[in-house]
């Protein structure tokens, strides 16, 4: 006797990018296809040193829950990741490991400033504290809060995905990204 | 019968007679100036004597007194005794040109980074610490952070208007005035 | 910025045994903490902790900051259980002021602290279960965790960093719907800790992990300042709530659980046992605040107690009481004070100098984990490697409150 199967039809799926399709083909601009499938499939590496790291476990915990925007692995190699979240305060101490972090990781990459520490210092302006990571690093999203609350930091990444789907393919071989890297340094 | 303020003030004098001064009660809390050779002793003295089993290290701090001359720097420490539930609070006072205090990490291996993090802050020469390095800033620092000439923004950024800050002027002020 | 932060032995790399680099980003570390390790085999050797990473010059900031305002920097020190610091201090500006709380508000603080008590030990205790591949529980617990923020949330506003109450009581009255959520958590969370209990506590492999892994005896203990859960998993009985009793615990019946080796199977079970003591003292807590006025929340202290705000706009004397204590025009004397609470992970200290300026002349944080992490490297000496992971996470070292 063959079991009842109940499927899950409450599935959203996204939607098929603009193009040609016709009998056995599609045809689109392979921009749009490569941004599809980078925007679902960010694999993150959390960067968390403080308080705002404490949102973000909850953010990745049952009730906020990440993994529905495609962000199900947290990596902790960044040689693998192509999604920094940098939650918390940078020290001085800690801003060169910051850098060698993300110079580790492989293009594309992505760096979200979760919080006001990492945006711009937050409450801590002292003698100790780097200013903003975008000190050292450059920085694609900003998500302001001391600390954020884990819906802002989900809608951090929700930002982050439309940035990553409408990049174009030249924008990493470009000059002005080029000169953006030099003036961090980076080559 | 419990032992009292009264009882450590009588037993210490006892032992050191007058070297110890500066006695004070505030909020029940006995403390008292030592001076700086001593401060080994006197620790000693509360550690080991059979009355006092003062035995336990809750805290080494440093702090800073511009205006009391030749003893512009003070080490203060927390003595806990567990068995009988009193606390104690000595103070060691000595020139900044000069900031040399006896270590107590021979005593209690939990003063070591505590000894490090007041360097770390007020330059304390802590005599015999097996590893006086800074533990919290980085290393290339050369200044000492908390005393009180230091001011607390960093002197190098560029990125925030203090005008803005209500701290008038649109450069950062010098760190050392 | 130079490229300091590596700090390998020089020729390292010819020695029999090796040198290894735990952190400061390591996943198992959670959290800003470098160990320089030097093993052999899977056997640690030596272990040089290198801290600082998140340093943050917190005492520095108080001596700029008026009273009230150094609040929000407490919260910032052990973030997991922010409450306890927010009150910690508060409970030390009245001390400086000889202020006197009503019972009530002494009884709406030690619920507050307790719940952020339960949420610290909750992540601590999912963490030591994570790392030893159980990353169920961790998930499972931290739903409860989220309904403790909420009662935050109703309470004052914030979920991680709350900047509850004030000096001289709460800011507001606990609302119905905080009651309620109160009454819900209460309800749901032990049915949940029991089956999380049940999951670890006798569990073959967690035990085989636990046990025996970077024991701490009493007597290095006392002697390395440790405190807390960690110090009555060695079997010291040392809880400032009992010692030196303040918002009124001396009213409430509780156990202090105390351990016998002190390994991070004793520090999982005390943590475990603190919940439920904790629990307990929430319900003996609402009991007794049955019998009190309902309409109590702050002491009748004016003149460092702000004022309503709509009294701010309609009353000229809650006007000039607010503009007072803003601007720091309060009478605060000169004077010492130590004050400490028992933290989520020790003692946590407060050491206040006031000249009489509006900004605090000296304070100092006494940081239990801060003062516990050196004994770090003398526990994990000659065990595994894979131990000193567990120990590490079972010390319920925060980083915030290391780094200062």
């Amino acid at each position: 006797m063959p079991r009842p199967v109940q499927y899950n039809t409450n599935i959203k799926l996204v939607e098929i990018p603009e193009g040609y399709s016709g009998e056995g083909f599609y045809a689109t601009s392979f921009d749009k296809v490569v941004g599809l499938a980078r925007k679902n499939s960010l694999w993150p590496l959390p960067f968390a040193t403080s308080c705002c790291g404490i949102e973000f476990m909850a953010t990745m915990g049952a009730n906020y829950d990440l993994a529905r925007f495609g962000s199900e692995r947290m990596g902790f190699t960044p040689r693998q990741c192509d999604m920094l979240l940098v939650a918390g305060t940078i020290s001085k101490k800690m801003g060169p490991v910051l850098r060698q972090v993300y110079l580790q990781m492989a293009e594309p990459r992505w760096v979200i400033a979760i919080g006001a520490c990492a945006s711009s210092g937050g409450i801590f302006d002292s003698y100790s504290v780097l200013q903003g990571i975008d000190q050292v690093i450059p920085v694609d999203v900003y998500v302001p809060g001391c600390p954020p609350r884990p819906e802002g930091i989900l809608d951090g990444v929700l930002k982050l995905q439309d940035i990553v789907q409408n990049e174009s393919l030249r924008r990493r071989k470009s000059d002005q990204y080029k000169a953006l890297m030099s003036s961090y340094g980076i080559e | 019968m419990s032992l009292t303020n009264d009882i450590i003030k009588q037993n210490l004098t006892n032992k050191f007679g007058e070297q110890l001064t500066e006695w004070e009660e505030q909020f029940g809390f006995l403390t008292v100036k030592v001076p700086a050779e001593m401060n080994l002793k006197v620790m000693q003295f509360l550690y080991e004597d059979e009355g006092l089993r003062f035995r336990f290290l809750t805290d080494i701090t440093g702090v800073h007194y511009p205006d009391r001359k030749n003893e512009e720097l003070c080490v203060v420490y927390h003595l806990h005794n567990m068995i009988d539930n009193v606390r104690v609070r000595l103070k060691v006072y000595v020139p900044s040109s000069k900031p040399d205090v006896f270590t107590a990490t021979k005593l209690f291996a939990g003063a070591n980074w505590m000894e490090r993090e007041t360097y770390d802050f007020f330059g304390f020469n802590f005599i015999g610490h097996p590893n006086l390095t800074r533990i919290l800033n980085v290393d290339e620092m050369d200044y000492f952070p908390m005393r009180k000439e230091f001011t607390l923004e960093d002197a190098t950024r560029t990125d925030k208007d203090d005008e803005m800050f209500g701290r008038g002027g649109t450069t950062a002020t010098p760190v050392r005035e | 910025m130079s490229e300091h932060h590596i700090k390998l032995a020089e020729e390292s790399i010819q020695k029999q045994t090796t040198t290894l680099n735990l952190g400061p980003t390591h996943p198992a570390t959670h959290g800003v903490f470098q160990n320089i390790m030097e093993i052999d085999g899977e056997r640690v050797l030596e272990t040089t902790p290198t801290i600082g990473y998140i340093h943050r010059a917190f005492e520095k900031i108080a001596e700029r900051r008026s009273y009230y305002q150094v609040t929000p920097l407490t919260d910032r020190l052990n973030y997991c259980s922010a409450p306890i610091n927010n009150t910690g201090w508060h409970l030390t500006v009245e001390k400086l002021l000889g202020l006197k709380m009503p019972k009530r508000v002494d009884y709406l603080r030690v619920i507050i602290m307790e719940l952020s008590r339960i949420a610290d030990h909750l992540v601590c205790n999912s963490v030591i279960a994570v790392d030893t591949g159980a990353l169920t529980t961790f998930t499972y617990v931290f739903q409860f965790r989220e309904l403790i923020y909420e009662i935050f949330e109703e309470i004052c506003g914030s979920r991680l960093t709350t900047n509850i109450g004030r000096v001289g009581g709460f800011e507001r009255n606990f609302t119905e719907a905080a009651w309620s959520k109160l009454d819900k958590f209460l309800k749901t969370f032990p049915k949940t800790m029991k089956e999380f209990e049940n999951l670890l506590n006798r569990n073959r492999i967690f035990m085989d992990r636990c046990i025996g892994a970077g024991p701490l005896g009493a007597e290095m203990a006392l002697n390395y300042g440790v405190t807390g859960p960690n110090l009555r998993a060695a079997g010291i009985d040392y809880d400032v709530r009992v010692s030196d009793p303040y918002c009124s615990y001396e009213d409430f019946d509780f156990k202090i659980p105390v351990g016998t080796t002190g390994d991070v199977y004793d520090r999982y079970l005390v943590r475990n046992e603190e919940i439920w003591q904790s629990l307990s003292i929430i319900h003996q807590a609402m009991e007794k605040l049955k019998h009190l006025d309902p309409s109590v929340y702050h002491a009748d202290v004016p003149d460092f107690y702000l004022p309503e705000k709509k009294d701010v706009y309609t009353k000229m004397e809650a006007l000039i009481y607010h503009f007072k204590i803003v601007m720091g025009e309060v009478n605060i004397l000169p004077g010492e004070v130590y004050n400490c609470v028992e933290g989520a992970n020790g003692e946590l200290g407060y050491y206040l100098i006031s000249d009489g300026g509006r900004t605090p002349y000296r304070l100092h944080f006494r940081r239990p984990c801060f003062v516990y992490y050196q004994v770090y490297p003398e526990i994990v000496k000659n065990g595994l490697l894979s131990d000193a992971v567990v120990t590490l996470s079972s010390l319920n070292l925060i980083a915030g409150e290391l780094d200062a």
